[in-house]
């Protein structure tokens, strides 16, 4: 069976974005809230994030991303505006600030803001209804607003996910993140949250041929959890973020073209996992043979 | 295992392991059920079992399964005529 080349949707387009020819999309103000988890640390929760967010600003939609992991901030670098944070989320949990002097706009995308963790302080700093309240004040200003977690299960992944209407968790196919990953919808439940979905992260298509890497199949039947994206591992991602670039303005990411599904995925729209078929088909073929 | 792996004497594939240890574990996880919980609750069960029929402890079973239908406990208790 041949290497599958993995091209998504936008293959057509020239690798410079010209954003007055994407669909324009009537932002309505809604403001869903949606905080990005996975227990386990590293699995891509803060690249998902800038990822997402950046590909639904590019879809016209006003999107603020909050980076919640005090202490630790670290979707200001992936992000690439680092050297623009004035202000972060403690200062506008303790009243220091106005909200919107807390806001860095990328200048790069329309509509995409960035709201950065203070690095000099701890989880402590904020609680959970001063995040709900933030977020309560965020909502008629903006149609998404994305919350990148820290790892764990306590406070700050709590603070995390206080004012979350949807959670999306982040996994890879691993023993350990899938544990992690069930322990944190556990908790998801116990508090209520109901709309979480699943993104798998790193998923190498060849290992999993090969039967060395669990596929989506046994990741979804284990965690019994709605998936909504799928995310190859890609070096693109290594590189965007050493530039401080979204990796989905890219067009030569596999990775990229996973994260704008999601952002599309997230609006409203069924889009086929593109990996996921060509899994499946492999399936179909593993079980001719066995019989 | 499938037949091909069984005629060609392969190993399992290191995802089905996975995978199986993983539901193993997340039992317990969700749970609270350890081996040696198990183990007691087994006996348990067949002591108070016997105490009303005839079984064939040799043959009792007691396991935690993961399902379509979710996690569930099943006991296979055999029973003797009298």
């Amino acid at each position: 069976m041949g290497e599958t080349q993995i091209r998504g949707e936008g293959e057509t387009l020239p690798d410079e974005i010209d954003t007055v020819h994407l669909k324009q999309e009537e932002p309505t103000m809604s403001g869903r809230v949606i905080t990005i988890t996975s227990g386990k640390g590293g699995v891509g929760k803060t690249t998902a994030t800038a990822n997402i967010a950046a590909a639904l600003a590019l879809r016209g939609h006003r999107v603020v991303a909050i980076d919640t992991d005090i202490g630790l901030r670290n979707l200001d670098v992936v992000m690439g505006l680092e050297n623009r944070i004035v202000y972060d989320l403690v200062d506008v949990a303790e009243g220091q600030c106005r909200l919107r002097q807390a806001l860095i706009k990328d200048k790069r995308l329309a509509d995409l803001y960035l709201m950065p963790a203070a690095q000099t302080r701890d989880k402590s700093a904020v609680s959970p209804a001063d995040m709900s309240r933030i977020c309560d004040e965020l909502r008629p200003q903006f149609d998404y607003i994305l919350l990148d977690s820290p790892a764990g299960i306590e406070l700050g992944f709590r603070n995390a996910i206080a004012p979350a209407d949807e959670v999306l968790i982040v996994t890879t196919p691993e023993v350990a993140a899938v544990r992690d990953a069930d322990r944190i919808i556990g908790l998801l439940e116990a508090e209520e949250k109901y709309d979480h979905k699943l993104i798998i992260n790193r998923f190498k298509l060849g290992m999993v041929r090969r039967g060395d890497m669990l596929d989506t199949a046994d990741v979804l039947e284990i965690l019994a959890v709605e998936l909504i994206g799928l995310v190859p591992e890609d070096e693109h991602i290594i590189i965007s973020t050493n530039r401080g670039m979204p990796v989905i303005l890219n067009h030569n990411s596999p990775a990229g073209q996973a994260f704008r599904n999601i952002a599309q995925r997230l609006t409203g729209e069924d889009v086929p996992f593109m990996v996921i078929k060509e899994a499946s088909l492999w399936q179909r073929v593993q079980r001719l043979v066995r019989r | 295992m499938n037949i091909i792996d069984r005629l060609f004497k392969r190993p399992r594939k290191s995802k089905d392991i996975a995978k199986e240890r993983l539901q193993l574990v997340l039992v317990q996880d969700r749970f609270r059920l350890s081996p040696e919980l198990l183990e007691t609750l087994k006996n348990e069960l067949i002591q108070v079992i016997t105490r009303h029929v005839d079984v064939d402890r040799g043959g009792i079973e007691v396991e935690l399964t993961h399902g379509a239908t979710g996690d569930a406990l099943i006991a296979n208790i055999p029973l003797k005529r009298r």
